[in-house]
């Protein structure tokens, strides 16, 4: 049976006779272990193309829509997370992997003559595969992808001449990323890159097919072997525990996602992917003027000099263990890559935000005013739950359901004496009126605040109102300017700075003019939930 | 396909055929790990956030026995990483033995929008002139099978509604 299909294909197609002379292919005596990364490599970029395919099958692919969706894919597709781990940790993977290849190719010289070409067509896809990186990076737009594209961006703009197309080009506009970048990154990333990647795989295969495996010196006058069975099952093995490490890893390396790019939030510190720092710190080398050398001028430079290596290098082949020059130089690069990346992590910390600050939905409660969150705290304690059951109509209607349809003046007098046989109410006048606003606004975020917000807050909210911090501070749109605003509180000062500051504000802030509050503990430590709950 | 090609031209087909079993092996595992979470992440239902189950609709109390009523009422819809509250609605009637029954508002033909009719004491859609009994069942017209039905509950007195039409 199997053999009358594979008879029908080889007369129709010849696929079979294809795939024989694909492994029929004669290697040298010496190939081994060290050649293995090539395919490795394809293999990567495979993985990438499919775990990429699976993610864009769940992807909003706008900047308003692609935070959420990641969030999704990470926190509600089955396996989600798992293929997103994949295809992150694989961009990384493929970048290792793609490196070790040039470095085996390097040591044993296999770049000279007649496979300069080859060389060539490589060192562009080693740059294909940083470009897959960094136009990736942009994608789960998180405050980490916009800063650090920003920073591309500003390196893009730097050349002479030059600079304001290639901005351009990037989608820069009034000298900052957005929406035209992201569909220029989205694009690059998923149409343009891969295709490119492919005619260039191709390409660099046929060579590699053409000029076959290199042969070392001792392979002369020694009789060749077959691809197939020993060198594809060394590639299988090498695929198969690369594989196996990049799953572990998917699984046990849990990628974040920070909170969604906040373009008005400039005292982010980003820092790029581990595997662009080297260039990062370069960059930092070279200041004023001679910015654009450490940005530009050495990245071409270095990148000029690797295209050339098979130009610069031409001497005849040698054994691996005599190329001394060849281990020096890689040894060398190393060190110097290694020293950068370095000095780069120690210069610049990561970000203090959450990495899984973006995972978590966002409190709609929290970007409501003070008032409205303090709303909620007033039902509860003058008993309103009583008749009121949120979600379901029990003595009084649901308050979940429908906003209440009754006049201002109604909902007072039924504040003040709900029904005649409950208890007076014990809100002031300022208090009723919030719950008024509360039951007749009731939208999606006040009813947020009703059902999830934490109980602390719901009490510092209260406090917040009744010891009218919003006459100097603005908190979600409302209050005075004499003081500071409470958003964003969380990233400016740590809940110890904060509890600190409130009994003696004096003492964190030289010439504060904010008075003293001598809460109890409880209280203190209530407000400050809430506050530290406040967005940007 | 695998590679269980044999040598034709020397006498060491014990090793090659040894090197293809692990080579297929190993393929076979890398597929399976890469193809099985990609199963899951496809096929599989994503856990649903937000999304109520059962919904309040109605006071039992309050319907007429043998009036159906054209209930609205807000469901919270969620569409992949986004959710929206939306208006909809749904017929409901109370039988005398004090059964409730929630019909999805839309014909079973093509999808119209039918409404009641107190006369002639049936569903009529307007599009096809399909008919329905009080209990859903087809009076007249081209409609293929009797109106769909929400699941319900009743618990406290109040009429509970899931977003899961149940097919007749």
């Amino acid at each position: 049976m199997f053999k009358a299909i594979w008879g029908w294909l080889e007369e129709r197609t010849g696929i079979p006779s294809g795939i024989h002379h694909f492994l029929d292919e004669d290697i040298p005596a010496s190939a081994g272990w060290h050649q293995v990364f090539g395919s490795v490599a394809l293999f990567a970029f495979l993985i990438q193309v499919a775990t990429g395919l699976l993610l864009a099958l769940n992807f909003g692919s706008t900047p308003g829509e692609a935070h959420a969706s990641v969030r999704y894919i990470m926190t509600q597709v089955t396996g989600g997370a798992l293929i997103r781990g994949l295809h992150h940790w694989g961009s990384s993977a493929m970048v290792i992997v793609v490196v070790l290849h040039m470095v085996q190719v390097s040591l044993w010289g296999a770049y000279k003559k007649p496979r300069e070409a080859t060389w060539m067509v490589g060192c562009v896809l080693l740059l294909l595969t940083m470009a897959f990186g960094l136009s990736g990076y942009l994608l789960p737009w998180d405050n980490k992808s916009y800063w650090a594209t920003t920073v591309t961006a500003k390196i893009a703009a730097l050349p002479p001449v030059a600079g304001p197309y290639v901005a351009r080009l990037l989608g820069v506009q009034g000298g900052a990323i957005g929406v035209v970048t992201f569909a220029r990154f989205y694009t690059a990333h998923i149409m343009l890159l891969p295709l490119v990647t492919v005619l260039l795989i191709g390409a660099h295969l046929f060579l590699v097919r053409k000029h076959g495996v290199t042969p070392t010196p001792e392979d002369a006058g020694r009789p060749k072997k077959k691809f197939f069975p020993e060198q594809v099952f060394r590639d299988s093995v090498a695929v198969f525990v690369f594989t196996m490490a990049l799953v572990l890893m998917a699984n046990f390396a849990k990628v974040g996602l920070g909170s969604m790019a906040d373009p008005t939030d400039t005292s982010f510190v980003p820092r790029p992917e581990w595997y662009f720092l080297f260039l990062f710190q370069t960059l930092k080398l070279f200041e004023g003027p001679l910015e654009v050398v450490g940005a530009v001028i050495l990245p071409t430079l270095g990148l000029i000099a690797l295209i050339l290596v098979p130009f610069i290098d031409r001497g005849a082949a040698m054994r691996v263990q005599k190329r001394t020059v060849a281990m020096a130089l890689v040894v060398f690069c190393a060190i110097g890559w290694a020293g950068l990346t370095q000095r780069a992590i120690a210069t610049t910390p990561a970000d203090a935000e959450d990495p899984e600050a973006g995972l978590k939905p966002p409190s709609l409660w929290a970007q409501i005013p003070a008032e409205e969150v303090a709303a909620v705290g007033y039902f509860r304690k003058d008993n309103c739950a009583r008749c009121h059951v949120l979600g379901r109509s029990s003595l009084g209607p649901d308050l979940a359901r429908e906003a209440s349809t009754k006049s201002p003046d109604w909902l007072l007098e039924h504040f003040a004496k709900p029904a005649p046989d409950a208890p007076d109410s014990q809100l002031t006048g300022a208090q009723m009126k919030a719950l008024v606003t509360l039951v007749t606004k009731r939208d999606e975020k006040g009813l947020d605040a009703w059902q999830s917000a934490p109980i602390e807050a719901v009490s510092g909210a209260m406090i917040f109102q009744t010891r009218q911090c919003f006459l100097c501070h603005q908190l979600n749109g409302i209050g005075g300017t004499v003081g500071p605003p409470m958003n964003g509180l969380s990233s400016r000062h740590t809940r110890d700075w904060i509890m600190g500051h409130f009994g003696d504000p004096k003492k964190y802030v030289q010439g504060s003019r904010m008075p003293a509050y001598k809460l109890p503990q409880e209280e203190l430590a209530q407000v400050t939930d809430y506050l530290l709950a406040i967005p940007k | 396909m695998g590679l269980t090609m044999s040598s034709e031209n020397s006498g060491t087909t014990t090793r090659r055929s040894f090197y293809s079993v692990l080579i297929n092996l190993f393929g076979g595992l890398i597929a399976a790990v890469i193809a099985i979470p990609a199963g899951a992440y496809l096929l599989l239902k994503p856990k649903n956030s937000g999304a109520d189950e059962m919904v309040e609709i109605a006071d039992v109390g309050t319907l007429e026995i043998g009036k159906p009523k054209e209930v609205v009422y807000f469901r919270t819809r969620v569409d992949g990483w986004k959710s929206s509250k939306e208006k909809t609605t749904a017929w409901v009637v109370k039988n005398s033995a004090g059964e409730v029954i929630a019909f999805d508002p839309i014909c079973t033909h093509l999808g119209c929008a039918y409404h009641w009719e107190d006369d002639q004491k049936e569903f009529l859609c307007p599009c096809h002139t399909s008919s329905f009994g009080i209990d859903g069942k087809v009076l007249g017209g081209p409609a293929p099978r009797p109106l769909d039905r929400y699941v319900t509950k009743i618990e406290g007195g109040k009429l509970l509604i899931s977003p899961d039409l149940q097919k007749a």
